[in-house]
């Protein structure tokens, strides 16, 4: 009864999200302002009813209703209640689902904020989402229904994926997934700035908020993905270049490229048509991310068996997608004049080069990622890309984009007179240059070319940072909250490289045999193995390893790292033991049983390496923070006087 | 004018050229299954397993020896089997090549009345309760079916529901294209 139900929700959602989407975009088309306003009602309702059969199926999985297919093969009568609700987006259609549902999140959130908008350009806003909602539900409807019974039903479920049952899989793919589905409502103003053929500084500001707060879901979803895959997928590294995690980084570095061009956008009237091929380009990104994972197009780690009717249908989908909106590009962004200029030393200048940099970024990681595909397609061969192509040419656009963030942050709007700030940039530079030459050399007394050019630049992105807001705050000002939001993503990103600079220079790795009371010396550590003892879990048997850590001969932990032996999935599955202490972070995973109680132990020492994920945050915050400032929440204001709206370009 | 147009042509033009390198891209996309099972071009794990329909009987890949045969890994919880179900009876039907199930980590009451419910496509079913045999041959999810030459060679592996498609382009013409003798 319950699937059932939640099938019937699905098909009554795709038929509202139909409506939607075509009130939003013939209602205003038309001017019939009825139907514009018919839009939020269909809102309203595609939401309840997708929430319905979210709820369905999470029932399904609670009450272990193995007749349904999807719950037969993603859960297990062993399996704990909480991991029961989470294998929700254990798989393909789960995660369609989830996808579903926040979008409808994203939109009712739209209605609620969008009192200030004019009544038509909302409704196209909320026509394009119920447009992009319309396709994933007949997507899922077609050919990735969650709610198909089995009959006869089976005796009991194949279980959850032994990797996704950990805390982290709670939160990785909905914070991800909001993050994803936030671009869309970015996606939807650019759409309907085209259709309504008009861009003016207003839209900059009402899109702003809703990018950056998508940037910040984004930035967490990718900085939990790599903490998950670090602590649980035991391979001691945090991050691959895997296919899947390039995925969800390409659309980040297009949505920060995406944030500043529209910082010009609202600040200056500059960049339009680039800041709307950013919106699209952000949610293409989007779509491919959640697409090239799902379909089977790419393999990796992380990917579903290939399903040749789903690739068909999304391929079908991002064409009329992303094909349609950059058609409406090509018609309608010729027509948008930016009129004032900027001299090359102005902000706008080093916004431009961020744009730029970014972009070029996210396109060496898009051409490594389907290179092996374009070569397999034209029969070059089966190819593979990894860290040595990605890590130098990934650097070869980041290290110029952190110089000129440092230089830029003093740059002011418009005139390009950088000299009237060259006393705080040497100053900032020298001290930079020096803490950061000077950290590297006296903790570490070595390291590598790049080793102190990182720390130089973070710090000096550190310092640059703190410069305007101290100089606010020290004449008394008060620093808006967009200004301090920034300052704290740019303190983040300078954590960030401190601390990917200090991981990928002094990182020890070490396998090690160890027989029981046998004792391995890594690093400044001493690790002493005191063999192994059988554990019990709910649906799965285990080994766990005792070894005690110390550093030169003080006590330092007792760590348990385990291997992990599920009975349904019968995989095998490495639980690293991790202890943060001093800033280093020891990593034990226990190997191959190598007979006569030896085992094979990793064993790894990252210094500072839980900042990268703590750095990740904190430009999270910075996000939401600016995000939340109240100059957003004010601008219906400046819609209504006609005076602004004259100022506003049409076409 | 003309070439301030097709400056906001090119994202457009760029994007069909993708599009199509990701159609071919979907078209040769079974292919990674191929590359991906490292038993391809070697030989079938042996095996001796019990019998679904008479457990004092077994299945033993011995006895296959000099037959072509479809290694056919399924059992009574997966979505795909069910899908996949009418299109092996028709390969039974068609009687060019049978089909050798394994029931994998299944109950076998249940297994049993699922074929008298939906038919049987199998010469032979065998059973594997633990999925250690599943182990041998490197699946990873149901359904899976492996084809195998008699010389107890593995040919060819899909992934996931057998499709019309798979049977006449990739399964049809590896078995017909052998010696008439060897089969």
């Amino acid at each position: 009864m319950l699937p059932e139900l939640g099938h019937f929700a699905l098909i009554l959602a795709l038929l509202l999200a139909g409506l939607q989407a075509f009130f939003g975009i013939a209602g205003p088309g038309l001017a019939r302002d009825r139907w514009s306003q018919a839009v939020t009602t269909a809102v309203a309702g595609q939401a309840v009813m997708v929430a319905t059969a979210v709820a369905c199926l999470i029932a399904c999985f609670v009450s272990e209703d193995f007749s349904v297919a999807y719950v037969a093969e993603n859960s297990n009568s062993a399996l704990p209640l909480f991991y029961r609700v989470t294998a929700l987006w254990g798989a393909h259609e789960g995660s369609l689902l989830l996808w579903i549902l926040l979008l409808a999140a994203w939109t009712v959130a739209v209605v609620l904020g969008s009192g200030r908008l004019p009544t038509r350009f909302a409704a196209r806003v909320l026509g394009v989402l119920g447009l992009v909602s319309f396709g994933f539900l007949l997507f899922t409807l077609a050919t990735s229904n969650p709610f198909l019974r089995l009959d006869p039903p089976a005796p009991d479920g194949r279980d959850l994926n032994p990797i996704l049952q950990d805390p982290g899989l709670a939160v990785h793919p909905p914070i991800l997934y909001t993050g994803y589905v936030g671009f869309a409502v970015a996606f939807a103003f650019a759409c309907a700035a085209m259709l309504e053929g008009r861009l003016d500084q207003n839209w900059a500001r009402w899109t702003r908020p809703w990018t950056t707060a998508a940037w910040s879901f984004l930035t967490c979803g990718i900085a939990l993905g790599s903490f998950w895959a670090y602590y649980e997928l035991g391979w001691g590294g945090f991050w691959f270049w895997d296919p899947v995690e390039n995925a969800s980084f390409m659309p980040w570095l297009v949505g920060t490229a995406l944030v500043h061009s529209l910082a010009v956008t609202d600040k200056r009237g500059l960049f339009k048509s680039w800041t709307l091929l950013l919106a699209i380009l952000a949610f293409s990104l989007s779509l491919l991310g959640t697409f090239l994972v799902r379909s089977g197009v790419l393999v990796s780690v992380h990917s579903f068996a290939a399903d040749p009717t789903r690739g068909i249908f999304i391929l079908v989908f991002l064409v009329l997608m992303i094909g349609g909106a950059l058609t409406l590009y090509a018609w309608r962004a010729p027509l948008l004049r930016s009129t004032a200029g900027f001299e090359l030393g102005a902000r706008e200048s080093f916004l431009l080069f961020n744009n730029v940099l970014l972009v070029i970024a996210a396109a060496t990681v898009f051409a490594g990622t389907l290179a092996p595909l374009i070569s397999d397609s034209l029969k070059l061969g089966t190819l593979s890309v990894g860290p040595p192509y990605f890590n130098p040419t990934f650097m070869l656009s980041m290290l110029p984009l952190l110089a000129l963030l440092s230089v830029g942050i003093h740059a002011n709007w418009k005139r390009g007179r950088l000299q009237d700030s060259q006393r705080t940039l040497l100053l900032t530079f020298v001290a930079a240059a020096v803490l950061g030459c000077g950290l590297t050399f006296g903790i570490y007394s070595h390291g590598r070319l790049l080793t102190p050019i990182g720390a130089t630049l973070g710090i000096w992105i550190l310092l640059s940072s703190l410069v305007d807001p101290v100089d606010r705050w020290r004449r008394g000002m008060v620093v808006p909250r967009a200004v301090l939001g920034m300052t704290v993503a740019h303190m983040g990103l300078a954590l960030a490289v401190i601390a990917l600079t200090t991981v990928q220079s002094f990182t020890i790795e070490r396998d090690v045999s160890l027989a029981p009371g046998g004792m391995a010396k890594v690093g400044d550590y001493e690790f002493r193995f005191d063999g192994v003892r059988p554990v019990e879990g709910p649906n799965y048997d285990a080994v766990a390893g005792t070894l005690v850590v110390t550093r030169h001969g003080a006590p330092v932990a007792v760590l348990t790292p385990q291997k992990r032996h599920y009975f349904v999935q019968r995989q095998v599955t490495s639980e690293t033991a991790i202890r943060w202490h001093r800033g280093n972070n020891v990593l034990l995973a226990l190997g191959e049983d190598l007979g006569a109680g030896r085992w094979s132990v990793r064993i790894q020492i990252r210094p500072l390496v839980s900042l990268i994920w703590i750095a990740a945050f904190i430009m999270a915050v910075g996000g939401a923070l600016a995000a939340s400032d109240r100059r957003y929440r004010t601008a219906r204001a400046l819609v209504t006087s006609p005076g602004e709206t004259s100022a506003g370009q049409t076409i | 004018m003309t070439r301030f147009m097709t400056r906001f042509l090119l994202p457009l033009g760029i994007f069909a050229l993708l599009a199509v390198v990701l159609a071919i891209g979907i078209r040769h996309s079974p292919d990674k299954g191929i590359i991906a099972s490292p038993l391809l071009g070697k030989s079938a794990p042996p095996f001796s397993l019990p019998n679904l329909t008479d457990p004092t009987q077994s299945v033993r890949s011995a006895d296959l020896k000099g037959h072509w045969y479809l290694f056919n890994v399924w059992g009574t919880w997966c979505g795909g089997c069910r899908e996949e179900h009418e299109m092996l009876l028709q390969v039974r039907r068609a009687g060019v090549v049978p089909i050798i199930g394994l029931d994998w980590k299944d109950d076998d009451a249940q297994a049993l009345s699922w074929l008298s419910q939906l038919g049987n496509p199998y010469q032979s079913v065998a059973t594997d309760h633990s999925g250690r045999e599943a182990i041998e041959w490197g699946v990873y999810g149901a359904p899976e079916t492996f084809l195998v030459n008699p010389q107890g060679i593995v040919v060819y592996k899909h992934i996931g529901a057998l499709t019309p498609d798979t049977w006449t382009r990739e399964i049809l013409p590896r078995v017909s294209a052998a010696p008439a003798g060897s089969s």
